[in-house]
């Protein structure tokens, strides 16, 4: 260990604590490990999707794309819907 | 006789799976309960020299699914405790040399004498864990304060639950209190938190049980080790006493001190 690394340590005063750090970790990669614990979850939530947009958008069904992913801190679901044309909504 | 079946279970491997069974069955088998300790891991047996019954075994699981001999004859009797039996895991076959299916057969007659059968689970979520958990009606998950094994117990208790069980709980293993108070490791919350399932209990980090296992002698059997009482405490929470959980917290650190002085602590 560098003398710079020691001295750091010695008067480091606000480091995080490495259980906080392990505990935000465990976190989202359990959201993945969650999520992927079947495959069958993805795609019930890629039909759920379809059923409720298609009532308001004509979509292209087959290029859908449905994923979750991580981005630096945190979990995201990336939805790709490409859109061919609107439904004519009655308006009330 | 109403049996209870508990399957103890991790996922990941050495957080103390074999060591949890073989000390909750003997204390178990001290409280003067019936109990049988199934060694599910085929092929990796070791529950027999935690137990220090290596010497006695004749006959093993396989050979009862086989047919190869009686059940009674595989039935590995303790050396210390009346009531306390090792059916001991088949050393030189493979996980699938036994079926779900068969291993719920074999649960079911070893019904019919003991009152607690603790399965042996082993590390992995393929076929060993299949079959440990086949005829199980309870599961015991056990975690260690680290990020890989509590990653591990959350997939576990996800596959449980999709197997019907309907509550696993969780013993915590190996805490380092002190780590944990300075922030250096998760603590009962922390992990908790995460894995949100009822706690059985918490065992701590503790020298003795390298000793015991060495030994043969499983912690429990010893009355100063701290581990061995923790483990105590959970075989009283499984006949149903209302124990309260090792926090982890000395009790009272001036006898303590002075049990060490005199080499009655560790």
């Amino acid at each position: 260990m560098a003398l710079l690394d020691i001295l750091n340590r010695i008067f480091a005063k606000e480091t995080v604590n490495s259980k906080d750090v392990a505990k935000e970790r465990l976190r989202l990669v359990l959201v993945h490990d969650r999520a992927s614990v079947s495959s069958d979850f993805i795609n019930a939530l890629k039909e759920d999707l379809i059923k409720v947009i298609r009532e308001y958008l004509e979509i292209d069904e087959e290029q859908l794309s449905v994923n979750l992913e991580n981005e630096d801190n945190s979990v995201a679901l990336i939805a790709n819907i490409p859109v061919r044309g609107f439904k004519k909504v009655v308006n009330e | 006789m109403e049996s209870k079946v508990i399957v103890i279970t991790s996922g990941k491997g050495g957080v103390g799976k074999t060591t949890t069974t073989a000390n909750i069955g003997t204390a178990l088998a001290m409280m003067g309960k019936k109990v049988v300790l199934l060694d599910t891991d085929i092929g990796l047996r070791n529950l027999d020299v935690v137990m220090g019954l290596e010497n006695r075994i004749v006959f093993d699981i396989v050979d009862v699914v086989n047919n190869n001999c009686k059940l009674q004859q595989a039935l590995t009797k303790d050396k210390r405790y009346e009531g306390l039996y090792l059916l001991p895991a088949a050393q030189t076959k493979e996980k699938t040399a036994v079926s779900p299916h068969q291993m719920k057969n074999l649960i079911n007659e070893l019904k019919k004498e003991f009152e607690f059968i603790l399965v042996d689970c082993p590390a992995g979520i393929e076929q060993g864990f299949r079959n440990a958990i086949a005829g199980a009606d309870e599961a015991v998950v056990v975690a260690t304060p680290e990020i890989s094994s509590v990653r591990d117990a959350d997939r576990i208790i996800g596959l449980l639950e999709a197997s019907g069980f309907r509550e696993p709980k969780l013993i915590i293993n190996r805490l380092r209190s002190k780590m944990a108070k300075r922030g250096d490791m998760m603590d009962i919350d922390d992990i908790l938190d995460i894995l949100s399932i009822e706690l059985l209990g918490v065992v701590p980090e503790d020298e003795y049980i390298v000793v015991s296992t060495n030994r043969g002698e499983p912690a429990v059997t010893d009355t100063v080790s701290k581990a061995g009482a923790a483990y105590r405490r959970v075989a009283r929470r499984i006949t149903g006493q209302d124990v309260e959980i090792y926090t982890g917290e000395e009790t009272s650190s001036l006898v303590n001190r002075f049990m060490k002085m005199v080499k009655l602590a560790r």
